[in-house]
């Protein structure tokens, strides 16, 4: 595991990462919604010139069912080459693949072969004895170890959710990383200004407000979280919270700007619970304070209430959902993914202030169930959900499952299975990458990660 | 020849990324300044200097209690074990926090320094030095070589980071950071070995 030469996938700065080589690989998570059969990491080759383009090259069942595979992360990235502690020469090779509902987590070997290998499961009861949580969510590597994010707490107790550290090595449960959590108590994403010494933290809800369904009696009572925030990398304590108000409920994915130098980065707000719209706000450091500010507006869509799912029915409206976002690694474009209208939009975001879209697709959606152009014919349920921007900016990988119950929801009729490549330069559907239905074997898919990293996967420590 | 020995070690520490050179570019480059990069390295040469010093006093202070021979087979014995522990452990020396002010990189490179081993490479420089006089001159002398062999480090880190920053730029990196560390380790079993075969 110890190599000569720093792995190359790393890079020290995002100028440098946005010259990587194309990736050959994807890897997604896939889960069966029903548990009974086991979850699995599907593996899509992504290499144009193979003659598999586009299908799934290789398959690794969960050993367990009921895991509901939602984010992964790898063992190392890029900031194993930053100064303050050094060690290049470990590989990105393992997959920390966490079950939000079973609390277990799950390390995949993927060196030198297709099909990822599990090497080595967390339990439930470890991660709660060790660390105090459950529903284990978001990896990130970072300074300390794996960082992981977790929804819930341990023994009974649903909250407060945080982070959990575990050796980049041995991958074991080190303990809580907080030691001043202040006020916070709901958790979903993470992720940091490495140079900076800054962590920010978002809010979803805990997992009695989100595993049966989104409780309609919460949302409209503002009862799912609408802050975002920020801690001491270093003493790890708990150092300001800014709310974004309470009509915007859930933001979720937290995406800062590559460029250690900055201090800025976008969070998607999944709804307002005022006009159904959902929001990506800027948060940035002025004044001493952290502050954030609404940048992006996506109005909900009206829409004949027989073509709306009962949820939705009372409203006569789609809203957008924004479930997921994503940064190029030149902090140029943005890519929000509107998971209930089914639409992908890329904006211009060299401003982060004042973002400007520059394109949009359509794609599944609640009311007007698009076909991918592929397969002109097959209307297509479920919308661009996870959102995943190669290292040099050029591909965008999405899939279309947000979380079970949700998605029984939003599409009680199904939400199918699909996944969709999109070219960046001209903004159009790759029409030879389809993986869509039996493909995927009658799993969901959800996160996408790129074979040697992606956009949301590595952070840098040199501009 | 001991002399040379002695700076070459202190180039061999400077030119290793993990002693403090890259921590320099990456201040500098922070804030694009050439200045926050030079004020950077006194410091971490100050915490490297720090580390040596302390083993060569240690070394010193035990010698005045013990007979060369003990010192000798003692320190080789130790210096064996942690470069082997060195060559094996999969751990790594952290320092959470990118944020810090001087001295605190004073402290960083003081630990960087010791947890790597630095000073006990020079055991077997100390241990001679402890062999030729009286335990007052092992001291003063130690700390000589502790002085002699920080500025050959501090020449070599120097000359690096600003080369780095100016000139090459980090992609040099991904090439050329061998696994400083492996070497490391070996050169602690053979200095280890060289103390022993003093005896």
């Amino acid at each position: 595991m110890t190599l000569w030469t720093p792995d190359p996938t790393f890079y020290p700065s995002p100028r440098d990462a946005a010259g990587a080589p194309a990736e050959k690989l994807a890897y997604v998570a896939a889960f069966d919604r029903s548990c009974a059969r086991p979850d699995a990491l599907a593996v899509i080759d992504t290499d144009p010139s193979s003659s598999a383009y586009g299908t799934v090259v290789g398959w690794t069942d969960l050993p367990g069912t009921g895991d509901e595979l939602h984010h992964f992360g790898w063992n190392a990235c890029s900031s194993a080459l930053c100064p303050n502690a050094p060690h290049p020469h470990v590989e990105r090779r393992y997959l920390v693949v966490p079950g939000l509902r079973s609390s277990r987590i799950h390390i995949f070997d993927t060196k030198d072969r297709i099909s990822p290998e599990l090497v080595k499961v967390i339990e439930a009861e470890t991660l709660a004895r060790r660390a105090g949580y459950s529903r284990p969510h978001t990896v990130h590597c970072g300074p300390e170890g794996l960082y992981v994010s977790a929804l819930g707490g341990a023994d009974g107790r649903d909250g407060p959710g945080g982070i959990a550290v575990l050796d980049h090595t041995s991958f074991e449960v080190l303990g809580q990383w907080e030691l001043d959590r202040g006020p916070q108590y709901l958790a979903y994403d993470f992720w940091w200004h490495i140079n900076q010494d800054v962590l920010i933290s978002s809010e979803w809800g805990t997992p009695s407000m989100i595993e049966d369904g989104l409780v309609g009696e919460l949302l409209l009572g503002r009862k799912y979280g609408h802050k975002l925030h920020f801690w001491d990398l270093r003493k790890r304590s708990h150092v300001q919270e800014v709310d974004l108000g309470d009509e915007h409920q859930m933001p979720l994915e937290l995406r800062p700007a590559h460029d250690p130098t900055r201090m800025y980065g976008f969070a998607g707000v999944v709804v307002s619970v005022e006009d159904l719209s959902a929001s990506v706000w800027t948060w940035f450091h002025q004044d001493g304070r952290w502050q954030a500010r609404k940048v992006i507006s996506i109005p909900a869509e009206p829409a004949d209430p027989d073509r709306l799912p009962p949820v939705l029915q009372p409203f006569g409206a789609v809203p957008p959902l924004v479930s997921d976002i994503d940064l190029s690694v030149d902090d140029q474009r943005l890519y929000v993914s509107c998971w209930g209208t089914g639409e992908i939009k890329q904006y211009d975001v060299s401003d982060p202030f004042k973002p400007v879209e520059l394109a949009s697709l359509r794609v599944g959606g609640i009311a007007h169930r698009n076909p991918h152009p592929a397969d002109p014919a097959l209307p297509l349920r479920g919308g661009p959900q996870m959102v995943e921007v190669s290292r040099d900016g050029r591909r965008v990988y999405l899939t279309n499952s947000l979380y079970g119950a949700w998605d029984d929801q939003f599409y009680p009729d199904g939400v199918g299975a699909w996944m969709a490549k999109i070219d960046t330069d001209s903004f159009t559907f790759d029409t030879r990458f389809f993986p869509h239905g039996d493909d995927f074997r009658g799993l969901r898919p959800h996160q996408v990660r790129l074979q040697g990293g992606d956009a949301s996967s590595d952070s840098y420590c040199y501009p | 020849m001991t002399l040379t020995a002695v700076l070459l070690l202190g180039a061999f520490h400077g030119l290793n990324p993990a002693m403090g050179w890259l921590f320099a570019v990456a201040r500098g480059l922070q804030e694009r300044s050439l200045d926050r990069l030079l004020q950077s390295i006194p410091v971490i040469a100050l915490g490297h200097l720090a580390s040596v010093a302390l083993v060569a006093l240690v070394v010193a202070a035990t010698g005045s209690l013990v007979t060369g021979s003990v010192l000798a087979i003692g320190g080789g014995v130790v210096l064996v074990g942690f470069g082997l522990w060195r060559l094996l452990s999969r751990r790594h020396f952290r320092w959470v926090g990118m944020r810090l002010s001087l001295w605190q990189l004073t402290c960083w490179s003081f630990l960087m320094s010791s947890a790597h081993g630095a000073g006990l490479m020079l055991l077997p420089v100390f241990t001679g030095l402890q062999a030729q006089g009286h335990a007052g001159h092992a001291a003063s002398g130690g700390l000589g070589v502790a002085a002699l062999h920080t500025l050959a480090m501090f020449g070599v880190a120097g000359t690096i980071a600003v080369v780095v920053y100016q000139v090459a730029g980090l992609t040099v990196l991904r090439r050329a950071w061998f696994n400083v560390d492996r070497m490391w380790a070996l050169a602690l079993v053979v200095a280890g070995v060289i103390t022993l075969a003093q005896v």
